[in-house]
C-alpha cells in the first residue's frame, strides 16, 4: 500500500512482513526508530511468533542474533556507528560462523569527535567482516532491499547489512509503497538453516579451527560472496516479478550511455547527484552516474563494464581512508585496473555536511575538466584547516584540535544546514 | 518543487508540522518530502524542519536552503538567528503570534516581502483553546494552507485524522479549521466570488 511514512517506519513494517522470530536491538540513533517501531508491533501482538529482546549492549544484540540464527529462527537487529563498533567481534562470528542474520545499519559517522550524523564510516569499517553490504537510494528501496536481503542471506546463509543513509532516509517522510503479506512470503519462504542447535539432533557450531582447515573456512565466505553477485542481480528481477518495481541489484546507471564523465556513488546522495546531472545534461554536458548498491560483494565486473566506454570518472563518498584517501574509490580503481581511465575521489558529507547541488555542479565541472586532484574534499574550509595547522605549528600545548576549530567558528553547540 | 521550512523550538511540534505537511500533500497525490535538521534536539532549543512539494518524485536530498515558505511558530526565534534567509521573492512568511505585524515592530522588515504573503496567527492561543494544549503546529499548517493555497484544509484534516485519534484529533481539526479561516479573513477580508475562491484554493 502506498503511503507517506517515516523511513525508519516503513523499513520497520517491511522487516515484519519478513516474519522475524527474533529482534534484539539496543537504541543508537539514527536507528533507534526502527526497532521502536518493531517492539511496539511485538507488543501490540501484530508480529507473531516473535521475541523482542532487549539487551544490554551491541555486543550482547549481535551475540543474541547469533544464538537465535544457530537455534534456526529468523533473527534482526539494527545498529549504527559506535553501536556497530561496539559488536563488532561479534559480527565477525556471525560471518564466521554462517548466520543469515539481516541487520540495518542506519549509516553514521564514527567519532571522536563525537558526531550523529550520517556518513558511511560505520558500515565500511566492516567491509572485510565477511557481511554482504547493500546500499539504498530512497526509503523505497530500503524496504525492498530488506526483503530481498533475508532471501539472500538465507539462501547463502551469510549475515546482510542494509545500509540507509542515518536521518536523511531514517528520519524522512517520503512515499513508500509497503507491499503486502502475501507479496513477501511468496518472495520468501519460511527459513530453512543449513546448521540447527537441536537437542534431538545435537550438533556443536563454532569449533576451534586450526591451520589445517582455517583458510578453506575463510575461502567459503569469499566463495559464498562470489555466489551472491550471480543471485544479487536475480533476486532482484524475481523481485521485479513479484512486486513490480526495480529495486537492489549490483550497481544502476543513470543517463550513462554516452556520458564521458561518470559520477560513482552510494546511498541517497545519488539523487541530488542525478538532478544535478540533468541540469547539466539540459546544458550539453555529457555526463551520467553509476549508483553501487552492492558494496560487499563488490561487483567489480560489473563497475568495469559500466564504466568502460566514459572518459573519466568521480567518486564521490561519504567515507575516507585516512592516510590515503577514498575507500570505495579504491574498489573502483581495482575495477578498471589496466584501462587507462583517469579517476578522481571527493569526499563528501562526512558528519552530516550537507551535500548541495551547488557544490556538485562545481565539482563535476571541474572533474570534466580533468582540473581535479587525485583526491578531493568537497566544502572543506580551509581556513579552519589551516589555522589550526598553524595554531599547531606555534604553540606545542595547542589544546584539543576539535575544540579549538569550534571556537574559531564560532560555534557554541553543533548545528546542521 | 515548492519548499518549506519550519522554524521554532523544541517541544512545538517542529518536525510533526513538516511530517503532517507532507502527508497532507501526499493525500493530493503529490510528492512530498519532509525532513527535521538532524540536529540533537532538547526541549527549548531552536529546530529546524523542511518540506518539498511536488507534482514529480523528489530525489534532492539537501537542506532547503531557498525556500518558497516559512512558518516560524515562535517568534523570540526572530532576536535569535535569521528565518528568513533565502526565502525566495514573493515567498510566504506565516509567523506565530497574536500580535500583528506592526504590533510585532515588524513593520519596516514586513516592507521586504509581499504583504499579501506575510502573516500573523495565533496559532498558540488555538493550540490551548481547542486541543488544551500550548502546541502551534497544527493551527500554523492550516493558516499556512490558507495563506499559500499549497494545500486544502480537507487533506490538512487527513493528516491530522492519520496522526492523533479521538479527542486530540476533533481538537486539532477545530483549532486548524479556526487557524485556516482567520487566515483566509486576515488576508482576504473582503469575502470574494465563489470562483475565485476556488483559484486560490
Amino acid at each position: 500500500m502506498l503511503k507517506q511514512t517515516e523511513g525508519s517506519k516503513a523499513v520497520a513494517e517491511a522487516i515484519a512482513l519478513c516474519r522475524p522470530e527474533v529482534i534484539c536491538a539496543y537504541p543508537i540513533s539514527p536507528q533507534t526508530h526502527i526497532v521502536e517501531a518493531l517492539g511496539e508491533m511485538v507488543k501490540a501482538g501484530e508480529l507473531t511468533p516473535c521475541e523482542f529482546i532487549n539487551v544490554e549492549s551491541e555486543f550482547a544484540a549481535m551475540s543474541v542474533a547469533i544464538g537465535a540464527s544457530a537455534a534456526g529462527a529468523r533473527a534482526y537487529t539494527a545498529t549504527a556507528s559506535q553501536g556497530l563498533l561496539f559488536m563488532v567481534e561479534a559480527v565477525y562470528n556471525a560471518s564466521g560462523l554462517g548466520l543469515p542474520i539481516v541487520m540495518t545499519v542506519a549509516n553514521r559517522a564514527i567519532g571522536a569527535p563525537i558526531n550523529i550524523w550520517n556518513d558511511h564510516s560505520d558500515s565500511l569499517s566492516q567491509r572485510d567482516s565477511g557481511w554482504m553490504q547493500l546500499f539504498a537510494e530512497t526509503n523505497q528501496e530500503a524496504v525492498d532491499l530488506h526483503i530481498q536481503a533475508f532471501r539472500l542471506a538465507e539462501e547463502l546463509s551469510m549475515p546482510i547489512m542494509v545500509c540507509m543513509d542515518g536521518f536523511i532516509l531514517t528520519h524522512a517522510f517520503e512515499r513508500v509503497d509497503i507491499p503486502s503479506q502475501q507479496q513477501v512470503d511468496s518472495y520468501l519462504p519460511p527459513f530453512d538453516p543449513r546448521q540447527v542447535l537441536d537437542p534431538a539432533d545435537p550438533v556443536s557450531i563454532g569449533a576451534m579451527v586450526g591451520p589445517e582447515a582455517f583458510m578453506e573456512v575463510k575461502y567459503l565466505a569469499h566463495a559464498k560472496q562470489m555466489q551472491a553477485i550471480e543471485r544479487i542481480p536475480q533476486l532482484a528481477a524475481e523481485f521485479k516479478q513479484t512486486f513490480g518495481r526495480d529495486s537492489g541489484g549490483l550497481i544502476r546507471t543513470y543517463r550513462a550511455e554516452d556520458a564521458e564523465t561518470i559520477i560513482i556513488a552510494m546511498g541517497s546522495v545519488l539523487g541530488t547527484i542525478k538532478d544535478t546531472v540533468d541540469e547539466m545534461r539540459e546544458e550539453g554536458h555529457k555526463i551520467g552516474v553509476l549508483g553501487i548498491i552492492s558494496y560487499r560483494p563488490f561487483p567489480l565486473e560489473q563497475v568495469r563494464a559500466a564504466l568502460l566506454h566514459c572518459r573519466r570518472f568521480l567518486v564521490l563518498e561519504k567515507s575516507l581512508a585516512v592516510g590515503m584517501g577514498g575507500i570505495v574509490a579504491t574498489d573502483v580503481r581495482m575495477a578498471v585496473t589496466g584501462t587507462g581511465l583517469k579517476g578522481y575521489t571527493a569526499i563528501a558529507g562526512l558528519g552530516g555536511r550537507a551535500i548541495p547541488k551547488s557544490s556538485l555542479h562545481k565539482l563535476f565541472r571541474q572533474a570534466e575538466k580533468e582540473d581535479l586532484p587525485p583526491v578531493t574534499f568537497l566544502d572543506l574550509d580551509w581556513e579552519a584547516v589551516n589555522k589550526q595547522l598553524e595554531r599547531e605549528r606555534l604553540t606545542r600545548r595547542s589544546g584539543p584540535a576539535a575544540e579549538n576549530m569550534l571556537h574559531d567558528k564560532g560555534i557554541v553547540s553543533a548545528k546542521f544546514g | 518543487m515548492f519548499q518549506i521550512r519550519v522554524h521554532g523550538r523544541g517541544g512545538q511540534g517542529v518536525v510533526t508540522a513538516s511530517e503532517m505537511l507532507s502527508v497532507a500533500a501526499f493525500e493530493e497525490g503529490r510528492h512530498a518530502q519532509a525532513f527535521p535538521s538532524f540536529g540533537s534536539e532538547r526541549t527549548g532549543a531552536p529546530v529546524v524542519a523542511f518540506c518539498r512539494i511536488s507534482d514529480r518524485e523528489i530525489r534532492l536530498r539537501e537542506p532547503v536552503v531557498e525556500p518558497d515558505a516559512i512558518i516560524i511558530q515562535d517568534p523570540t526565534l526572530l532576536h535569535q538567528i535569521d528565518v528568513f534567509a533565502g526565502l525566495k521573492p514573493g515567498g510566504y512568511v506565516l509567523l506565530n503570534s497574536r500580535h500583528s505585524i506592526e504590533e510585532l515592530g515588524l513593520g519596516d522588515l514586513a516592507k521586504n516581502f509581499d504583504s499579501t504573503r506575510f502573516c500573523t496567527l495565533p496559532a498558540t492561543e488555538l493550540g490551548l483553546k481547542h486541543v488544551g494544549r500550548p502546541i502551534p503546529n497544527v493551527p500554523l499548517i492550516a493558516g499556512f494552507a490558507a495563506l499559500s493555497g499549497t494545500i486544502r484544509l480537507e487533506s490538512v484534516i487527513m493528516a491530522i485524522n492519520e496522526k492523533f485519534k479521538g479527542k486530540v484529533a476533533d481538537g486539532n481539526i477545530a483549532a486548524a479549521t479556526e487557524a485556516y479561516e482567520l487566515v483566509k479573513e486576515m488576508m482576504n477580508p473582503h469575502p470574494t466570488s465563489p470562483l475565485k475562491e476556488e483559484e486560490h484554493a
